[in-house]
């Protein structure tokens, strides 16, 4: 373990990828993600990293070059954000399909339009029912902690699937703070080499990839691919269980705060886990009976984690920054699908828009409010639904 | 051949080329079927080599028959055969 140091999400993000050292990292620039390709092509042009670097046109090259690294036999990484993500959709159903074990670190940003550059999770949102497994970071910490285990968990046998490892743009990308990294040579051993069954460069062995499917298989291989998703749901608790034994720092699909004799909990993901914690602070030391579930593993969702978890209490309240137009928010959809049957009272509310901020009064505010729905810091009534 | 489960299928999808072998594409064919006159047949093997799949048999390097395991009726044999040995025929199977 070597000393903290003052790290923004973004650089720590690309100093776990100097450490994994990939052997292809195909790359296209875009706000918020761009430190993360930067920091790493400072490190290739260093010779700290000996990754081969694509410079290609587009996200969907840069996705697409990914997916062929991944499957000729190359430990293979990205990064992206926003319209990046949406340019990439196409290729992210695909490399997940594929079964392309491809690591992305995501800076999440709000989807035009209009046209934006600040955090929210629209663009994950976006290809949600791709494939992929989806892991979100609290901190520059954890962004660099699940980077780490993101190429273990992506090329586990019974997984094979594309991993996001998303960070908050700006909140978590490009902010500063005390990070702790794990020497090379650890990094190094944890992560091991690189092993795809047949890969495309095994000419002695020859496969075909991405065979039309009709009718008659279609459904089965996108029920695979369903199974291999629930498949991560046992194989990430082990994988973290290996790396808390190197960095101290314990994962779960879903984090647990001040849930002991909670009655009302709080469900988020990403940065925003924060501010609530020093909001629940606040309302515990006060006496209020106010608990959170961060969730870290959005795909595969924790359903049953959560259910467990939330047993006992009267009132969840769910925090999406991302909305459904037209339909239920994401995350409060797979929150009401979990606890469908179990007699907790659930609140859904869509807050922090392109960047919009969330500030501990607000948390207090919607903690003491009875509504069902709500649009945190909207002006203006909320449309009726 | 009966189709298998999700599970039973390798990951992905992938193919190996003995598998490819054993597919039966020609449920797909598009309605004639070529039939051959060998006694016209001269074993140029002009349809073997335009076949786009595997249909064309072959005994050593004589004509021997087609595969219609695998022939789609696209009729290129009869088309660049130069002595009219191939005819298609209307599919009834």
């Amino acid at each position: 373990m070597i000393e903290p140091r003052l790290l923004t999400g973004g650089q720590a993000v690309a100093e776990a990828m100097r450490q994994v050292d990939p052997d292809v990292v195909p790359v296209y620039p875009i706000t918020p993600q761009t430190p993360i390709i930067e920091g790493y092509a400072a490190f290739v042009a260093a010779g700290r990293a000996h990754g081969e670097l694509l410079d290609v046109e587009s996200e969907h090259s840069a996705l697409s070059a990914a997916v062929g690294a991944a499957l000729a036999g190359a430990r293979t990484m990205t990064a992206t954000s926003s319209q990046g993500l949406a340019l990439m959709a196409e290729i992210v159903y695909i490399a997940a399909s594929l079964r392309a074990p491809v690591v992305m670190a995501v800076g999440n940003r709000a989807l035009s339009g209009p046209i934006n550059i600040h955090c929210d999770h629209s663009d994950s949102m976006l290809v949600r029912d791709a494939g992929v497994i989806q892991l979100f970071a609290e901190s520059a910490q954890e962004a660099y902690d699940l980077m780490l285990l993101a190429p273990r968990l992506a090329e586990h046998p019974d997984v094979m699937l594309p991993v996001f490892v998303c960070q908050d743009g700006f909140t978590i990308t490009h902010s500063a703070e005390p990070v702790a990294l794990l020497d090379d040579d650890t990094v190094r051993a944890f992560v091991g080499d690189y092993h795809v069954s047949a890969p495309l460069l095994d000419v002695a062995h020859p496969t075909t990839r991405g065979p039309f499917a009709m009718p008659d298989y279609y459904f089965e291989l996108r029920h695979q691919l369903a199974a291999a998703l629930h498949a991560a749901t046992a194989v990430f608790p082990e994988l973290a269980d290996e790396l808390c034994g190197l960095t101290g720092r314990r994962y779960r699909a879903l984090e647990p705060y001040a849930l002991e004799d909670a009655q009302h909990v709080l469900v988020c993901l990403g940065s925003t886990g924060g501010t609530l914690k020093d909001a629940i602070d606040e309302l515990r030391a006060e006496g209020e009976p106010v608990g959170l579930v961060e969730i870290r593993s959005f795909r595969p969702f924790p359903a049953d984690d959560l259910r467990a978890e939330l047993a006992d209490v009267r009132r969840a309240t769910v925090l999406d920054r991302a909305d459904s137009p037209g339909g239920a928010p994401p995350l409060f959809a797979d929150v009401a699908a979990a606890l469908n049957g179990s007699g907790v009272e659930l609140s859904s509310v869509v807050y922090g828009l392109g960047g919009r901020d969330i500030h501990p009064e607000d948390v207090r505010a919607l903690v003491s409010s009875s509504e069902r729905r709500a649009y945190l810091g909207l002006r203006g009534e909320p449309c009726p639904v | 051949m009966p189709l298998l489960t999700w599970d039973e299928l390798p990951a992905g999808g992938a193919v190996r080329p003995d598998e490819a072998e054993r597919l039966r594409t020609g449920g797909w064919r598009t309605g004639v079927r070529p039939e051959a006159d060998v006694s016209l047949c001269i074993d140029c093997l002009l349809c073997w080599l335009y076949c786009p799949d595997s249909a064309i048999r072959l005994e050593g390097e004589a004509f021997a028959g087609f595969d219609l395991d695998v022939c789609k009726g696209c009729e290129l044999c009869s088309v660049v055969c130069p002595t009219d040995a191939i005819a298609m025929v209307a599919d009834d199977d």
